[in-house]
């Protein structure tokens, strides 16, 4: 069976819509690896705690929103989609502060 | 006359999405729950630890615990416990993973080649059972030296935050074997519905991927 027997009910793309998706495919995975070097190279430098800790994160939140963008088609998806998933970003940093704030009170703060 | 879901293949007029999409994303921003209550766990856990004595090294750590001792204590770093090159190593592998996933769905959505998508899924799947591979590896190396979940919070929290992403690999590697081998004869009859379903696998494979981006740093880099 050929690539022209096949018929998905959208029309076919063509030849260069498919390069530049897969050239855009390659780039965020090189971006990737670049950046997951950065990480481990950053953590060698062995800085204070705040500061190590918001180097990775930010680093992995540039990582996961490629992952997210491109691969995951989100910036192209429908807003239906991305508003739920903007509340749960919410929700999950909600989650992960709320144990921290109840413990602020503590002396060793 | 058989009995046909609407919005299998045809995007749903009020979400404009297909079904599987929507119920997919709705399932991945549960499971950001289920991981960031792990993660609060992880930061509750370091934050409460009695603070790390000087001259603790990790050899004498690592010592104190397999004798029971000093079991609350926090490692000063992630790398004094855990093998950072083995981990990086591992993240690459998963990275790959993910192009190689989303390629296998670009064969079918671009290329509409089968053969293209059964080479690309297969190479994720292999790329998927290697992470599993190293991941025995890494288990293997700790439980060698009486490191348990149970001899520390530390360990504690690393087990349950990796051990459950491995069951979600796993999941994730049954899924996409299923999709190559037998779930494969779908593109001859609805090659829309089963594009839709690679996309939809893809969107899956893409957050164990996701997961494991973050769970490096925090467990073996801070």
């Amino acid at each position: 069976m050929t690539a022209h027997d096949v018929a998905l009910d959208h029309p076919a793309h063509t030849p260069e819509e498919a390069r530049r998706h897969v050239r855009t495919y390659i780039f965020v995975f090189v971006s990737l690896a670049i950046l997951t070097v950065v990480t481990v190279a950053v953590a060698s430098l062995h800085l204070p705690t705040w500061q190590a800790v918001t180097v990775a994160l930010v680093i992995a939140s540039v990582k996961g929103t490629l992952v997210a963008s491109f691969f995951m088609h989100l910036l192209s998806e429908k807003s239906l989609i991305k508003f739920s998933l903007i509340l749960t970003a919410v929700m999950f940093v909600f989650l992960l502060l709320i144990p921290v704030i109840t413990t602020m009170n503590n002396k060793q703060y | 006359m058989e009995l046909v879901s609407p919005y299998v293949s045809k995007p749903h007029p009020v979400t404009g999405v297909t079904n599987a999409k929507l119920g997919v994303w709705l399932f991945l921003a549960s499971e950001v729950m289920l991981f960031g209550a792990l993660f609060s766990t992880y930061i509750m856990l370091r934050t409460g630890a009695p603070a790390h004595p000087l001259g603790f090294d990790a050899e004498t750590l690592k010592e104190a615990w397999a004798h029971g001792e000093h079991r609350s204590l926090w490692p000063a770093h992630g790398s004094q416990i855990l093998d950072v090159r083995v981990a990086t190593f591992n993240t690459m592998v998963l990275i790959t993973s993910s192009i190689t996933m989303v390629m296998a769905w670009a064969s079918l959505e671009f290329n509409r080649s089968i053969a293209k998508f059964r080479m690309w899924m297969g190479l994720t799947i292999l790329l998927g059972v290697a992470f599993l591979c190293v991941k025995y590896y890494e288990y293997g190396q700790k439980f060698h030296h009486h490191l348990y979940p149970k001899t520390s919070p530390y360990l504690a929290i690393y087990f349950t935050l990796t051990g459950l992403h491995v069951l979600h690999v796993i999941g994730g590697l049954v899924v996409n074997t299923y999709f190559l081998l037998p779930g494969s004869k779908m593109w001859k009859t609805e090659p829309e519905h089963f594009a839709g379903r690679i996309e939809v696998a893809g969107l899956y494979w893409h957050f164990v991927d996701l997961v494991w981006i973050f769970l490096f740093p925090v467990l073996y880099l801070l």
